[in-house]
């Protein structure tokens, strides 16, 4: 069955929840048993989240700190197993890779992470880096390696000379890119960006997502492409999800929602990005702190800052409904 | 404010010389900086080669019943044997050259030490890996066994296994071992703990390899730096322990004699005014402990974690 | 021009007097002023020459990437440079006196009182094992005389000032347990309490998230125009400039190569630089085309190649630019260094 022929989105998250359950040790085991209120500290970090990214598409994952944007990354990529829930990729679930077909199908599926100074191995050369996998899997021979590692970092316009260093001789945008050549190495469809250009200067950020856009093209790739900035993720995407302390709150395509987001909780973080065009900007922040994902405000996560707060905000959270064709909301206010 | 330095290095690590700079060769110029590094390099060099080659440059065989001879016993340094020779430290109780006793003794001492500390190091380190990358229930098992292991004194550890297992090198290695390796796994873990969470390991999962190849190719070699430090101090304090261990009369038998069956020896003779027979001995196990402590404690700040340079 | 590529880059840079004295501000005044710091691989030259100026109640937004010698610029005006880094050379004038060469007795006056100073990281001013209330009280008994109840009073009032609700409850906490937004308030107020004359932010709100940011921004915008207090904010965010500064310098391998008023310089820049940066910030560019691109890297600063930083990336570089670029005066308080700036009204 090729690509083409298996309907549906290229990859799906059906109801996905991640919790992070911190066990009590036997010493508070024992003092519960004895009537104290202990409580397991559970971390609601992914909330029932369904997505879905059609083949080609680039989706951009936006929110704030606790939101879950990586850990949902994360699970996509198969780094880290959901609660519940479950991930589909051309319709094959990816969670539980027991055999080698398993994994073969994880290499579908790539992450290129956020921070260039720890993602990449320090104590190998970077010919390993990029090379090491494939030859494990198989996709290339011994005989291979060196011309295959070569095409690699040309297609990330790294020199072949680079081949014999190590990370540390590098600056941060050219070890993200070793960190992209070392994705792509595995053959790719499917790539998840965390992050991947938040911790490099504007100038070099503008060479790296040009380069994704080179190769999103050159290479029919599929991006999910998470970050907390907007005017990034409003340049690269056709589709963004919004998503505020582990859920969803908005989803629609990338010009509507920068046109007139329906969220209160976008229709904030629209309104306080700083922009270039904007000066002498009369800052009208919301008020409060985002609240712990340890506790999470009842109902809807947001009703405690937000300006057009209910009763009913408090009681129930909004389930997300779709207000147009393609256009998911989360809010009471839509009712 | 060390960040003024953090900018400065930064800047100065945009466009690297094109000099491919192993992290090994950067580590030895590292290393290389202190004057007492060296010193103690050059010194522990020297007790190495005199451990290694002990027989061939040691003016007599201290161990050899023929040439030893009662007669020339309990002698002060710079006299002269029956037969001619110098003994140059002096003779012990049963007349043999503590020069060369101390050679000998060096030569076992070191070894045991060393030995220990390998077989120690490599049982550690697999299970101190093993303990942090699978976590959960794995971890909570192997490191209450640590933690038992380390609740009890390594010098009692030794000698009830001693008791057991009675007199030989080879017995003492195997209890110098077991009361180490659970040092060792600890280090490791937490080094590992920490490496673990950085994201080329989260990569390495990404990339479908094998558990075994991200904890032995990914995860061991930056693991490495602090489990060496901790390697090289602990040498030391085996040697110690051995020594203490021989001094008590546990472990070495008399034939092979380390440094601390050497003090153990001429320690009855210290009231009566003989004090070469263990003192140069102890001067001996002093210097090695203390060169081998100030190689670790360099290594220990080169290796420690800091800005990229 | 023979001379020019004669001269070793080993000399500091001489930038024509006459257009030192052209900066003005009636807070701050900085000349040609240079660190550097003496390595073993080298001496790193982290400032080579950045002149601009503040005045009372201005905010200056000092714009560059890594490498580029803001943060170190911020240091060295508050005399926090460590060996092995040195203030080598230039003058900074705080109200017509000079800092530079300044005793650590004075400096340390100066510092905290008259100076203040908000950083990156919240923690690197706050102490993790002493209360909030006891820091504050500390940094205003170590500046005037005064009990300690008058100084708990300040404390308390100058957090409610930067947006805190329930000050009496914050200052009896530890810093562990408030958030980066709420410590990175905090040191705005520990930064305010003595009523300095200048604020220098360094990048205050790279690790916050937008919406706590944009608290922030509120905060730090509110607080000049009530009191006064010139603002210089360091950062590489231009976006963050744009909505809180009244004046822009720009930064570039430890010169500043081009400043004036805000507008000005966003909608006409005149270095190639400055060109470059805007077009990278994707939200100035048309969706789905790609970005401009400046091409290569920083050069390092152990080994700044001779004349114009810039000439091996800009597109706009000729031979005469081996030679250092002269500062240019283009109207009233805007300059750029530059031998070919981009005409005004080109964008």
């Amino acid at each position: 069955m090729s690509a083409d022929q298996v309907p549906g989105p290229m990859l799906e998250t059906r109801s996905v929840t991640k919790h992070f359950v911190k066990h009590l040790d036997l010493a508070a085991k024992i003092v519960r048993r004895l009537g104290a209120d202990i409580q397991e500290e559970i971390v609601q970090a992914v909330d029932d989240v369904s997505l879905r990214v059609s083949k080609g598409e680039v989706v951009g994952l936006v929110g704030e700190s606790g939101c879950g944007k990586s850990t949902l990354g994360r699970m996509v990529a198969g780094i880290l197993e959901p609660t519940r829930g479950d991930i589909l990729f051309r319709g094959d679930s990816i969670l539980g890779a027991a055999n080698t077909q398993d994994r073969e199908a994880a290499l579908k599926v790539q992450m290129i992470f956020q921070d260039p100074f720890a993602s990449l191995n320090p104590r190998m050369r970077v010919a390993d880096i990029i090379g090491e996998a494939p030859l494990i899997h198989g996709i290339i021979t011994r005989a291979e390696f060196d011309d295959y590692v070569d095409e690699v970092l040309d297609r990330c316009g790294l020199d072949a000379s680079f081949k014999r260093r190590y990370p540390h001789q590098f600056s941060g945008g050219q070890r993200q890119r070793i960190g992209i050549a070392r994705a792509l190495a595995v053959k790719p469809e499917f790539i998840v960006c965390d992050e991947s250009v938040a911790a490099l200067d504007v100038s070099i950020q503008a060479q790296i997502l040009n380069l994704f856009m080179e190769l999103r093209e050159g290479l029919d790739l599929t991006y999910l492409f998470i970050s907390h900035d907007l005017g990034v993720v409003e340049h690269l995407s056709d589709r963004v999800v919004i998503m505020y302390l582990g859920r969803v709150v908005e989803s629609t395509t990338t010009d509507a929602l920068f046109e007139e987001p329906n969220h209160p909780y976008t229709q904030a973080l629209l309104r306080e990005v700083p922009r270039l065009e904007s000066r002498h900007s009369e800052f009208l922040p919301i008020k409060g702190e985002i609240p712990s994902p340890l506790d999470p405000p009842s109902g809807c996560h947001f009703h405690p800052r937000c300006p057009h707060a209910m009763p009913r905000c408090s009681a129930g959270a909004p389930a997300l409904k779709e207000i147009q064709p393609g256009w998911m909301s989360a809010c009471h206010l839509n009712d | 404010m060390s960040t003024t330095s953090e900018h400065a290095a930064q800047a100065a690590a945009v466009a690297q010389p094109v000099r491919v700079q192993t992290p090994f060769r950067r580590f030895l110029s590292d290393f290389f900086e202190s004057r007492l590094a060296i010193g103690a390099i050059a010194v522990f060099g020297g007790i190495l080669f005199i451990a290694i080659f002990a027989p061939w440059i040691s003016p007599q065989n201290p161990y050899d019943l023929m040439v030893v001879d009662v007669m020339d016993s309990r002698l002060s340094p710079g006299e002269k044997s029956l037969t001619g020779m110098t003994f140059v430290l002096g003779s012990d109780g049963a007349g043999r050259d503590m020069l060369s006793a101390i050679f000998y003794g060096l030569r076992t001492s070191l070894g045991v030490g060393v030995m220990s500390g390998i077989i120690a190091l490599c049982i550690g380190m697999t299970v101190g890996l093993t303990a942090a990358y699978f976590g959960g229930r794995t971890d909570s098992v192997i490191m209450r066994v640590v933690d038992l292991q380390l609740s009890f004194p390594a010098i009692l550890i030794a000698l009830i296994l001693l008791s057991i297992l009675g007199k030989g090198v080879d017995k003492i290695i195997i209890a110098l071992v077991i009361a180490q390796w659970a040092y060792y796994a600890r280090t490791v873990r937490a080094s590992a703990l920490v490496e673990r969470r950085k994201e080329y390991i989260e990569a390495a999962t990404c990339l479908a390899l094998s558990h075994r190849r991200i904890v032995f190719r990914h995860l061991l070699p930056n693991v490495l730096p602090p489990l060496i430090v901790v390697g090289t101090l602990q040498t030391a304090h085996a040697i110690s322990l051995e020594a203490t261990l021989s001094f008590l009369g546990v472990g070495l038998p008399q034939t092979e004699p380390s440094l601390g069956l050497l003090i153990s020896n001429g320690f009855e003779y210290m009231l009566s005014g003989k004090y070469w027979i263990s003192f140069f001995p102890g001067i001996a196990l002093l210097v090695t402990i203390v060169s081998i402590n100030l190689v670790g404690d360099q290594l220990r700040d080169v290796l420690n974690p800091r800005l990229d340079r | 021009m023979s001379e020019g590529s004669a001269r070793s880059d080993r000399e500091t840079a001489e930038t024509p007097a006459a257009a030192a004295s052209h900066v003005t501000g009636n807070t701050l005044i900085v000349e040609d002023l240079q660190t550097s710091f003496f390595t073993k691989a080298g001496v790193v030259k982290a400032v080579n020459g950045v002149s601009f100026g503040v005045s009372k109640g201005e905010v200056l937004g000092l714009v560059g990437e890594s490498g580029s010698g803001k943060s170190v610029t911020g240091f060295s005006i508050l005399g926090l440079v460590d060996p092995p880094g040195e203030v080598v050379g230039g003058s900074i004038r705080f109200r017509g006196r000079e800092l530079v060469g300044l005793d650590d007795i004075a400096m340390r006056e100066i510092r905290g009182s008259r100076i203040a100073m908000i950083f990156q990281d919240p923690m690197m001013t706050l102490n993790p094992v002493l209360r909030i209330d006891t820091q504050m009280i500390e940094a205003i008994q170590a500046h005037s005389r005064g009990s300690r109840n008058a100084a708990y009073a300040r404390a308390r009032e100058v957090l409610m000032k930067v947006g805190i609700a329930s000050p009496d409850e914050r200052l009896r906490a530890y810093p562990h347990q408030f958030s980066g937004g709420m410590r990175q308030r905090v040191a705005i107020a520990i930064a305010l309490l003595n009523e300095p004359d200048l604020i220098i932010a360094d990048e205050p709100t790279t690790a916050l998230d937008v919406t706590i940011q944009a608290q922030i921004l509120y905060e730090a915008q509110k607080l000049c125009r009530e009191t006064g207090t010139a603002l210089i904010w360091i950062t590489h965010d231009l976006t963050v400039v744009a909505g809180l500064a009244d004046r822009i310098c720009v930064m570039y391998a430890g010169r500043d190569v081009e400043q004036g008023d805000v507008d000005e310089v966003l909608d006409h820049p005149l270095h190639p630089y400055t060109y470059g940066l805007i077009g990278s910030v994707p939200s100035r560019n048309r969706r789905g085309r790609p970005l401009h691109q400046i091409p290569g890297m920083t050069p390092s600063l152990l080994n700044l190649p001779p004349g114009c930083a810039f000439r091996a990336r800009c597109d706009r570089a000729s031979d005469e630019c081996l030679r250092e670029p002269p500062v240019v005066e283009h109207g009233e308080n805007r300059r750029a260094r530059c031998f070919h700036p981009y005409p005004e009204g080109s964008l």
